[in-house]
């Protein structure tokens, strides 16, 4: 495939069936690798998309600063497209977030404000409203309220899997922004009525429980509940067993949230295999797991032990 | 007929501390009961007799990491092997309550 620019390479990822994870002939699991886009992650669809739109409606002018609270992957989309368009941006992200995303924020040129630990994103949204208010003329893009973070699913992710595989029953992915679920939750039920939409949660120990206080009240303002068929809760020792399954049955090397998408999609393969139903099963790989080696999940010598090392830390 | 049924660290005080404990029956409701003539009063802190049985608000279930919320609630089917956990919706449960 040739395409004009870097930048317009986002999206068009592949859909690959995974033959030994599938639970039968009848019951397929497909991937949607999105770690394929431009910066490695799902997110550049959404941040490429709220920058164009943005422009279109005169939001966003040449020398603007972009502002957005993130813990990683949309900052990092964000700062790829600003530092292509000439726009600065302003990201603000826990402190307590991996060396390796700060340094990939940095390599695209954008500029981090960090928020406390305690409340995780939901403090960092809090900060991120507060600066905006202090600079009115920057723009806060605001992923977890922009109609375009699941417009550009609802434009471009689901019909790629819509005309990938006519015969999908269910679409998986991870609950953060809700972006993804309901761009694409949406489109595929206007197609396909049928179609079961189901959201991967990710689910913590008691330890990390004071951490994340803050953090379980808050509902993405695009979140709409009518859009899903049902609600995963993923613990992280599955989330960790699966996207090592993932790595040693089928070569694929996804991030740890991942996992936790494979492992809803397994859960609702395994009730269309009770039910002698066929199931087309679509979960999005969101990121390669580079960014998270240093976790230690991927090296450690038995599943036991790498889920012993995600102990207490926040994967999602 | 053996269900596994993880509880949470809030309600350990009416197992004895174990992290999981067995049960039987054919629906939550069944379960929940039967979880009660062995850890007593560990039902009425999941189920809320004002609400007609219903779950209560600030406890979420989830059967083989399922939302029964978005299954049949209390009278979701249950099965020999099923895996049931139980947790707290921390911070008031703002997301279940738009779910519900």
């Amino acid at each position: 495939m040739r395409y004009d620019a870097p930048i317009a390479a986002v999206g068009n990822t592949p859909l690959v069936r995974l033959p030994r994870l599938s639970p039968s002939a009848d019951v397929r699991i497909w991937a949607k690798l999105e770690d394929r886009n431009p910066t490695g992650s799902v997110k550049d669809r959404p941040a490429l998309h709220m920058v164009e739109q943005a422009e279109k409606d005169g939001r966003l002018t040449p020398g603007c600063t972009i502002l957005e609270p993130t813990s990683g992957n949309t900052g990092i989309s964000l700062a790829m497209a600003a530092r292509l368009k000439g726009y600065r941006m302003v990201c603000v992200m826990p402190e307590n977030t991996s060396q390796e995303r700060r340094d990939l924020l940095g390599m695209w040129g954008a500029e981090i404000v960090p928020s406390p630990a305690a409340g995780g994103s939901n403090t960092a949204v809090r900060v991120a409203k507060e600066l905006a208010e202090r600079n009115p003329d920057w723009v806060m893009l605001y992923q977890y309220g922009n109609p375009d973070n699941a417009g550009a699913h609802y434009a471009t992710t689901g019909p790629e899997i819509l005309a990938d595989l006519p015969s999908v029953t269910h679409f998986v992915a991870g609950l953060g922004t809700t972006g993804t679920l309901m761009g694409v939750g949406r489109y595929l039920r206007e197609k396909k009525p049928d179609v079961k939409i189901v959201a991967a949660e990710p689910r913590y120990d008691d330890l990390v429980y004071g951490l994340r206080n803050l953090d379980e009240g808050f509902v993405p303002e695009l979140y709409d509940a009518s859009v899903l068929t049902t609600r995963y809760s993923v613990g992280s020792a599955d989330a960790v067993t699966r996207t090592r399954e993932l790595l040693r049955q089928e070569g694929i090397f996804a991030g740890v949230s991942t996992g936790a998408a494979l492992h809803a999609a397994l859960g609702v393969g395994k009730k269309a295999v009770a039910a002698s139903e066929s199931a087309d099963i679509v979960f999005v790989v969101a990121d390669g797991g580079w960014k998270y080696l240093s976790t230690g999940v991927y090296t450690a010598a038995t599943t036991e032990e790498a889920i012993e090392t995600l102990q207490g830390q926040l994967w999602a | 007929m053996a269900i596994e049924v993880r509880i949470p660290t809030i309600l350990r005080t009416y197992t004895g501390g174990a992290k999981a404990v067995e049960g039987s029956g054919s629906t939550l409701a069944e379960l929940f009961t039967d979880l009660d003539t062995r850890h007593a009063g560990i039902r009425d802190r999941i189920v809320d007799a004002d609400k007609g049985d219903q779950l209560r608000r600030f406890v979420n279930v989830y059967l083989n990491d399922e939302d029964v919320r978005f299954l049949d609630g209390i009278e979701t089917k249950v099965g020999d092997g099923d895996s049931i956990t139980i947790l707290p919706a921390v911070a008031g449960g703002a997301l279940e309550k738009r779910m519900a």
